[in-house]
């Protein structure tokens, strides 16, 4: 089942694009990240505030912090293509298959 | 809306984890449920822990001028219902925890409270409250995915102020401290991921059967 039109769909996606692109254009920030904002403001309400607990393993680097990151999102990105190249292939034997035998007898599936 | 590794008080990290497990274990049965009914969906599910994955990785500018990540998990939460949604959520936090110090294990049932509890479950009633009053799938899902990712961090705020009230203001003051780091920045990634996650929709079900494999056309023509 379709959900959008095509001109909708190119809208969502500027859409997204343009959300994502326009704070680093007009905001004058750091861009750090809201989780470790978080963080410091607890340690900042509280004096003397240590994590009682430590991550077991940490990315030495920044760099392998990122590279990670990479991974995570392209692992993700990969599934969804190799699903979507899937599904949609199935799709189109399930079409070729009724259209071959003409009057769809069984449509049992 | 990660909290991270030792910043909430033990007796806190008991009770979000506490809350979390009959989720969990709810989700472990409707999971095996689901592969077990619809087994021509896995791939689909793969699709749905793998948007999770995808989103909450992307680490977004936003107008606050600071950085914050999509949690992924209303698409999960319309197509599978938000029960598989905490099994899925909850392997993509373990995964950061683990692999990146990004959240933590005596955070992550905290973490799984916000983001594959709460954030699901506003999703798909939302969606389903949406698609009620008759609007379109696409709004309903547009609506569901954006707010539930807003929740979970609403979520994180009010786990924070609870843990650590303001001296002042209390609860409230420190909510509103904590909400304005997270939910502000949050805004406009909110509907940044509401658009992605119809887009995703519409790329996995046009043209194919995965809704109605799923059910979720049921007395709607």
């Amino acid at each position: 089942m379709k959900l959008i039109s095509r001109r909708a769909r190119y809208l969502l996606l500027l859409g997204t694009i343009v959300l994502v692109v326009a704070p680093l254009m007009f905001v004058n920030g750091k861009f750090g990240g809201s989780d470790d904002a978080a963080s410091q403001a607890v340690a900042a309400s509280q004096p003397g505030f240590h994590p009682w607990f430590e991550p077991i393993w940490k990315p030495p680097s920044a760099e392998i912090e990122s590279l990670l990151f990479a991974l995570q999102a392209a692992l993700g990105a990969g599934v969804i293509g190799y699903v979507l190249g899937r599904i949609h292939g199935a799709a189109k034997e399930r079409e070729a298959l009724n259209n071959k035998k003409a009057p769809p007898t069984d449509v049992s599936t | 809306m990660n909290i991270m590794e030792g910043f909430l008080p033990p007796s806190h990290c008991v009770a979000w984890a506490t809350a979390s497990a009959p989720f969990l274990a709810h989700g472990a049965v409707k999971l095996r449920r689901v592969m077990r009914e619809h087994p021509q969906t896995r791939l689909t599910l793969a699709a749905a822990g793998a948007f999770t994955f995808v989103l909450s990785a992307l680490k977004m500018p936003s107008v606050t001028g600071s950085c914050s990540h999509p949690t992924g998990t209303g698409l999960g939460a319309v197509l599978f219902g938000p029960p598989v949604m905490a099994i899925l959520g909850a392997i993509v936090l373990l995964f950061q925890a683990l692999l990146l110090a990004h959240g933590g294990l005596t955070t992550l049932g905290a973490n799984i409270f916000s983001m594959a509890i709460v954030g699901p479950w506003v999703s798909y009633a939302l969606w389903r409250l949406c698609t009620s009053l008759g609007l379109s799938m696409a709004i309903g899902v547009f609506v569901g995915a954006a707010l539930g990712d807003l929740a979970t961090y609403v979520t994180t705020s009010v786990q924070l102020a609870l843990a650590y009230p303001d001296a002042a203001s209390g609860f409230t003051g420190a909510f509103l401290k904590f909400a304005g780091i997270f939910a502000i920045t949050q805004v406009p990634l909110a509907i940044a991921e509401g658009f992605l996650t119809v887009l995703v929709m519409n790329a996995l079900s046009e043209k194919t059967q995965v809704l109605e494999d799923l059910g979720l056309l049921r007395g709607r023509t």
